[in-house]
């Protein structure tokens, strides 16, 4: 059984349950009041399937495929203009965050979608060294799209990257490896216990 | 008191008034023209010193009479006070100096202004006497009070507490009223500013409804007498002297005397008969929220149980707004504003008994007044309760229930099922007839008309109150039922002195807000029996003794006074006459106004008062140029506009002379006339607005007038003038841009078309 199978079934009866239960901040979505003053100031949600106040609605509706499915929250830049709008103070920016999380740990991402593409191409990074490689983080980026375009890409921004260079904030050695935290070793079994934990937790139904 | 009248005149030269205009002038005009035997000038009239020099003349000279020229009538109404004469004002810093340019070149027409207003208020005064109590009024503290649920039972409770007795009459055989099958109420109460942890920790919860509480009290209190399963046969009589008869069910009848009545008749649950489409009536597990109430106290905090067969409810559905705010035929186009937090409320029942019972409501707007509204509507959310903006189209009963719904957020029509419906109904007023449906039968033209009016009375409620006033049974109404109060200045007032209307009966309301009405209802009842004693007037013009007499010889019993009379304070003597009731006159003079041969005045203000002003007005003939407006301005919105534009530096024509008036009602065509044929060019008359949405101060005065006014143009063309010369207007208090600017207006008219040809 999926982990996705095992959800379905502990919260048979309430998505709403199951979000509360296992999306970070989820126990705030009962508390909107659906006046819709998110949506109206998310910069991007008119270009969303489903706007925040939508998601809110259909996940009080039971939607669960549709909202874990949807590709709206991975939308979310981070602007924060509803959380200090929205008048119930609900952590929204938080809750879309949440839901990105909980879809990915299910395998519900929409294929080939660009900000969970580059998510993933973070952690990774991220997890090699035990630090973040910004010129193979960059470059990784640019050739996500196929080799043609990466190329491109690249000679794009090469003066930003000379500047770059010369004002020592870049250093073109990183290309080769680069440098790890001092107790690399630490930091993954850190990560991996974290790991196993949460995912023990999430195994319990009603988190 | 001597019948000699002894008039003198007071000038005031404070204020700039000095500066701006020739002092001298003025007490010469106040002399010649006004006729003023005495004439002082003072540098602060409303100062103490000259405010004593007042007091000895009126002492040792035995002035009776009293014209003070200074500022607006409407200031320093402390300072002027003297209750032992009669008192006209002349208003020459509001209503000349500050309202004119001080240049060289306005001198000579603003000085013209102040004699015109010298020459005004000395023929006022002449016309006036002091208006003294006609003797008829009783002080009766007793309170009557209609109505045993929590707006009667809080009203009788607080008047006592004042020291005030109280009858109270209900209709039902226990107190309680409406409320008495509540389980619990929705909190009264926000939640405490400063919980630890954040503003959703402690939140209100439902709570005892207190009426059994309440009902004890009112048992107890040895100032409140009850009258259960009673009804009111007979009011008649006037504040500070009603005699009512009560009436019981055995038959029995008892009469009090008592000086003011509370209305607390609260309201009736919508007949939700009329929503098929919810299937009410076809299944018992559709329910409205007043049926919900009876099966949560039954449960008495047990699982609730459904009505077809006893099961324990597992999924329940709120409809909201149920035959409510909608204009389909046989529904209420209302909002009954207390069925948001009602619904929130007993969906926390079931929340409460079972964590799992699954509560949905399927609401357009949350609407969720009152102190703890937001506070409660989150508890609720807390509690899971699950609220969904949808629109209920049908209920489908086959079995289990099924609610269609239009997902307003989602756009889309979905459905859900569950054991049991709640509709969210409404309160509909419970009223007597509309008076002026009886009034309307009495007064048809023809047998069609008769029968139409005779039919919707035949439909209407049985009386409430019974009145035996000529002007219908019960409480005027205004819209959709609801008994007709000034909505924003005296909503307690109702179009009956000395009846005042409190909770639901008025508009819509929770217990809450109809316990807080009952409170407010009951000051003012305590206020008009205080007035009553004294022969002083109720709102709007408190503690005025002046009321309305007529000269019988003159009148020709045409009935104009007692049918436009917007408080039913005229009855019929036995020989057809009007019989004025003082204390049930509210000082308008909109019957003044109708009167079609004069004959009715106060003290006070009369048809002389004012016409004989217009007269005294100086009108330059054709060939000087100088136009005359006059603009009549009611006391309560207009005059006030015009000082505060006064104050605010706004400029006025000075072709302008204001007369302030109570009401627009009190305008008789006369003035019209005479103003048009003493050679006035424009005319310009200001009032509150009018009808459904009025803000008339005496109710109906405004649209009377604006009818009576419509006749206004025979007199024209009769007279062969442009129709433009005469215009009326709705005013309200905060046009103090608007209101100089209307009269400015005519005078640009009149430049315009042109003098009248009717100076001399
Ligand atoms: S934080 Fe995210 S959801 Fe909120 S307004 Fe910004 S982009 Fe939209
Ligand atoms: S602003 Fe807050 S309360 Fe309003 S719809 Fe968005 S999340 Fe809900
Ligand atoms: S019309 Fe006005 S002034 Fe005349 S009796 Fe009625 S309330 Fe009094
Ligand atoms: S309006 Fe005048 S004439 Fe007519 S009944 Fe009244 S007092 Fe008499």
């Amino acid at each position: 059984m999926t982990a996705n199978q095992a959800m379905i079934e502990n919260y048979r009866n309430s998505f709403l349950k199951e979000v509360e239960a296992n999306v970070e901040e989820g126990e705030w979505v009962k508390m909107c009041m659906q006046c819709g003053v998110c949506s109206g100031s998310c910069p991007l949600g008119k270009f969303w399937d489903h706007p925040p106040q939508e998601i809110f609605m259909m996940i009080r509706a039971g939607k669960r495929d549709q909202v874990l499915g949807s590709d709206s929250m991975w939308m979310c830049t981070s602007c924060y203009n509803c959380i200090v709008r929205c008048p119930r103070e609900l952590p929204i920016t938080h809750i879309m965050h949440g839901l990105a999380h909980y879809a990915k740990r299910l395998g519900l991402v929409p294929a080939n979608q660009p900000t969970a593409k580059f998510a993933q191409k973070f952690w990774d990074n991220l997890m090699a060294k035990g630090r973040v490689n910004e010129l193979k983080l960059g470059l990784s980026l640019y050739f996500m799209n196929g080799f043609g375009e990466g190329v491109k890409v690249a000679m794009k921004n090469q003066k930003l990257g000379m500047n770059m260079m010369k004002a020592k904030r870049m250093n073109p050695m990183e290309i080769m490896g680069g440098h790890a935290v001092q107790d690399l070793s630490g930091f993954q079994k850190a990560i991996k216990k974290a790991a196993e934990l949460e995912d023990a937790r999430i195994a319990q139904p009603g988190g | 008191m001597a019948d000699e009248k002894k008039f003198a005149g007071y000038i005031c030269t404070g204020c700039g008034i000095g500066e701006r205009l020739d002092a001298g002038q003025l007490e010469t005009t106040a002399k010649r023209d006004g006729k003023l035997a005495e004439v002082k000038q003072h540098e602060m009239l409303c100062g103490k010193e000259a405010i004593q020099m007042i007091r000895d003349d009126i002492a040792n000279e035995g002035i009776t009479h009293l014209m003070l020229a200074a500022c607006s009538r409407r200031a320093k109404v402390e300072a002027f006070t003297f209750p032992e004469v009669a008192i006209s004002r002349a208003n020459l810093r509001e209503g000349v100096i500050w309202l004119r340019p001080d240049e060289d070149d306005n001198r000579e027409t603003t000085q013209e202004m102040a004699d015109d207003y010298i020459r005004m208020a000395c023929a006022e005064v002449k016309y006036m006497n002091k208006p003294v109590p006609s003797g008829e009024q009783e002080l009766n503290k007793t309170l009557l009070v209609v109505g045993g649920g929590m707006t009667g039972m809080t009203a009788a409770v607080e008047a006592a507490k004042a020291g005030y007795p109280v009858q109270l009459v209900a209709e039902e055989p226990e107190l309680g009223g409406v409320w008495t099958d509540l389980y619990k109420r929705v909190p009264f109460q926000a939640a405490a500013k400063d919980v630890p942890n954040g503003r959703d920790v402690d939140l209100p919860q439902p709570e005892d409804p207190g009426v059994e509480t309440l009902a004890a009290e009112v048992a107890a209190n040895d100032k409140v007498t009850v009258h259960l399963n009673a009804k009111i046969t007979k009011t008649s009589g006037a504040p500070g002297r009603f005699s009512v008869d009560i009436g019981t069910e055995s038959g029995g009848t008892a009469t009090e005397n008592v000086g003011a009545i509370i209305q607390a008749s609260d309201y009736k649950p919508y007949d939700a008969g009329q929503l098929p489409e919810f299937a009410y009536g076809k299944t018992p597990d559709v329910v409205t929220g007043f049926e919900l109430e009876k099966l949560a106290k039954e449960a008495a905090g047990g699982p609730i149980k459904r009505p077809s067969d006893g099961k324990e409810v597992k999924s329940v559905a709120f409809i909201q707004c149920a035959g409510q705010r909608s204009d389909k035929e046989g529904h209420l186009p209302y909002c009954s504003g207390f069925c948001c937090t009602e619904s929130i409320k007993q969906a926390m029942y079931f929340k409460e008994q079972n964590a799992d019972c699954d509560a949905t409501v399927l609401f357009d707007d949350l609407r969720t007044p009152g102190a703890a509204g937001e506070d409660f509507y989150r508890a609720a959310q807390q509690a899971m309760v699950t609220f969904s903006k949808g629109k209920a189209t049908e209920v489908v009963a086959d079995g289990g229930l099924k609610v269609k719904f239009k997902d307003l957020i989602l756009d889309e029509d979905t459905e859900l099922d569950c054991d049991l419906v709640v509709l969210a109904t409404g309160q509909v007023p419970n009223v007597g007839p509309d008076p002026y449906a009886q009034l309307a039968v009495e007064e048809a033209e023809d047998e069609e008309e008769k029968a139409k009016a005779q039919a919707l009375l035949e439909n209407a409620p049985p009386s409430i109150l019974n009145l035996d006033y000529r002007q219908g049974t019960d409480l005027p109404q205004l819209k959709h039922g609801f008994v007709d109060s000034h909505f924003i200045c005296f909503p307690y007032e109702t179009r009956r002195t000395g009846i005042y209307a409190a909770g639901p009966v008025r508009r819509p309301m929770d217990m809450k807000q109809a316990m807080e009405d009952a409170v407010g209802a009951t000051m003012k009842a305590i206020q008009a029996v205080e007035n009553a004693g004294q022969g002083r007037a109720a709102h709007p013009r408190v503690g005025d003794l002046s009321y309305p007499t007529f000269r019988k010889e003159g009148c020709t019993q045409c009935k104009r006074c007692t049918v436009e009379c917007p408080f039913g304070a005229i009855n019929e003597d036995e020989q057809k006459y009007p019989l004025f009731n003082e204390s049930r006159c509210r000082r308008c003079g909109t019957c003044m106004g109708a009167c079609p041969v004069r004959v009715i005045s106060f003290e006070n203000y009369s048809i002389d008062t004012v016409g004989q002003q217009l007269k005294n007005v100086e009108v330059p003939d054709e060939f000087e140029e100088k136009p005359r407006i006059l603009a009549l301005a009611c006391e309560n919105d207009a005059y006030p506009a015009l000082d505060m534009a006064a104050q605010a530096g706004e400029e006025l024509t000075p072709w302008a002379r204001v007369i302030p008036i109570r009401c627009l009602g009190s305008v008789s065509l006369s003035w019209v006339t005479d103003a048009l044929n003493s050679g006035y060019d424009g005319i310009v008359l200001m009032g509150c607005r009018r009808d459904d949405d009025y803000q008339c101060h005496f109710v109906r005065g405004s649209a009377m007038a604006a009818e009576r006014m419509s006749k206004v143009g025979d007199t024209l063309q009769s007279l062969n003038l442009e129709p433009e010369r005469v215009a009326i207007y709705e005013v309200a208090i905060t046009d103090t841009k608007r209101a100089p600017q209307l009269i400015n207006d005519m005078a640009e008219t009149v430049d315009k078309i042109g003098m009248s040809p009717f100076k001399f």
